[in-house]
């Protein structure tokens, strides 16, 4: 039996979503620039895709979506195309502790660069409280970035409660929505947020698409100088393949979304209930009920999140882990550590990123599958014999 | 996951010699959960040989595959001739492992070196 359970990581193309983008691989070969018919034709499509993208946000205005390769470039543009373009007015940011790496690590180079970084805390579940953002705005406070939720626990943000802050204080607010873009619905305005990230490679599109919104009036420096492609934001000539494509996902994905996260949220449920009645000692992580259809993590206790995975895939099934061990950097996973899990507990971290293609009898198979793994890796463990003895001598 | 040498995999699928010894004649442990890794080796000596070699890891699948090679390696040697036993080594007997898991998860050659320093010590301190 194959189980694919790594959505988290990236998603498969939906069939309508490739049937859309082939012609761009093919005839329609123009640039959208070009002003002649082969130009108008791919011109057509990209700007259909950008409607169907602002849909999928509840943005009133296609021309505020921008074109990117990934949701990565996103935040990249989002977190230093804005702070530069700021920049006279202050040089603060704050961020969460638990932002994706194209967030955070964007926000250190703003720091190299001169300008001053905050890191607000999370609650055990991952919550960032926003009077924490309010305690920490200062005169200078140019930028806020939260996830709308964060991939690797699941967890929702309050974005709409910070939105009001940093609206009350004039201060651009920006969110990453690469992990609920497409799941949960979205809508900008309600949202209250300035600028807003996603990618097509989570939710059914194209890898090497990705959008950034932002409301008019935003001023954002490029990162990418060249033609005047996308308002001047983002030279390069279009994707056209990809952004027809993540069009396509957009569409489907507003289309079937309450379809989709019915079924997503009955076997994320499954597996987060069930899960700890077939294996002793494992914890969910993320907030119990406020997360993202598609997320189920957990850590197991007293074994390494690699070694699990590596029965796992021997067994057919895909998922991930923020272990130290999976990471290249050999670090546990920073949003685990914020969530103030010890290094101990975040090293047994598994991630299920369930999908619209998974059925019950995936979920029946892992809850089966996993009992003998743990078992196997914590007779293998000094940690788990420690447990024991412990456990023993105490009675 | 990293890609794995066939003999690593081999051995993370069957690890030999995984336990602990009752009463081991020498116990070390290196390594510890925060970086990820923990082994610990448990040795008896007979007649200056390693009689029985068992283990206990906490891991990755690299950190499995080096203890079990470890313990493969140093069975039935002279204490000498398990003392030479260096990570180098046992990286070359597995065929190889990844760069990035060469220090963390190579740590079975140096936890068996402690088990027998732990084992020297003892018969030094004549508890033994």
């Amino acid at each position: 039996m194959k189980v694919y359970f790594d959505n988290a990581a990236t998603t498969p193309l939906l069939p309508e979503v490739r049937d859309a983008m082939l012609p761009f691989l093919g005839e329609a070969f123009g640039n959208p620039s070009s002003l002649h018919d082969w130009g108008d034709a791919a011109r057509m499509d990209v700007d259909k895709a950008r409607e169907q993208v602002a849909r999928l946000i509840g943005a009133t205005k296609p021309e505020e979506v921008i074109f990117t390769s990934c949701g990565t470039e996103s935040n990249n543009f989002a977190i230093k195309g804005i702070a530069l373009a700021q920049q006279s007015k202050g040089k603060h940011i704050i961020i969460s502790a638990v932002e994706h790496f194209s967030v955070l690590h964007s926000a250190r180079t703003m720091e190299k660069l001169g300008f001053e970084l905050t890191l607000v805390p999370v609650d055990k579940y991952g919550v960032v409280d926003p009077d924490d953002i309010r305690k920490n705005i200062r005169k200078d406070t140019i930028l806020v970035s939260v996830m709308h939720a964060n991939g690797e626990v699941g967890t929702i943000e309050p974005i709409k409660e910070i939105g009001k802050i940093t609206r009350e204080n004039n201060i651009v607010f920006h969110t990453d929505a690469v992990a609920t873009a497409g799941y949960i619905p979205i809508d900008v305005k309600e949202l209250g947020v300035d600028a807003l990230s996603l990618a097509g490679s989570q939710f059914y599109g194209p890898k090497g698409s990705g959008a950034l919104w932002m409301r008019r009036g935003v001023r954002i420096m490029p990162l990418l100088d060249g033609g005047t492609q996308e308002g001047g934001r983002r030279a390069g000539t279009e994707n056209v393949p990809a952004i027809v494509g993540l069009g396509k996902a957009a569409e489907l994905a507003m289309a079937d979304m309450a379809a989709r996260a019915e079924h997503l949220t009955f076997l994320r449920d499954r597996l987060l209930n069930e899960m700890p009645s077939k294996v002793d000692h494992v914890v969910v992580t993320g907030h119990p009920t406020n997360r993202v259809p598609w997320n189920a993590s957990f850590t197991v206790e007293f074994i390494e999140g690699e070694s699990m995975l590596m029965m796992l895939n021997a067994k057919g099934v895909a998922v991930s882990s923020g272990s130290a061990c999976t990471s290249k950097a050999l670090k546990a996973s920073h949003v685990l550590i914020a969530m103030c899990l010890s290094h101990e507990l975040s090293q047994g971290s598994l991630l299920f990123g369930i999908g619209i293609d998974n059925k019950p009898e995936d979920v029946d198979y892992v809850l089966e599958e996993m009992p003998p793994i743990v078992d196997r890796l914590r007779q293998m463990s000094p940690l788990y014999s420690k447990f024991v003895k412990a456990s023993k001598g105490g009675k | 996951m990293p890609v794995y040498s066939a003999k690593v995999m081999e051995h993370f699928t069957n690890p030999r010699n995984v336990g602990e010894i009752e009463n081991p004649d020498g116990i070390g442990e290196e390594g510890n959960p925060v970086c990820g890794d923990m082994m610990t080796f448990y040795i008896k000596v007979k007649d200056n040989r390693l009689d029985d070699v068992k283990f206990k890891t906490f891991g990755c699948g690299a950190a499995i595959a080096v203890s079990s090679m470890v313990s493969e390696m140093a069975k039935g040697k002279t204490i000498e001739e398990a003392l030479k036993i260096t990570p180098q080594l046992v990286a070359d007997e597995l065929e190889g492992l990844p760069k990035q898991k060469f220090h963390c998860s190579n740590l079975g050659a140096q936890a068996l070196h402690k088990a027998i320093e732990d084992y020297l010590s003892k018969k030094k301190g004549g508890t033994h």
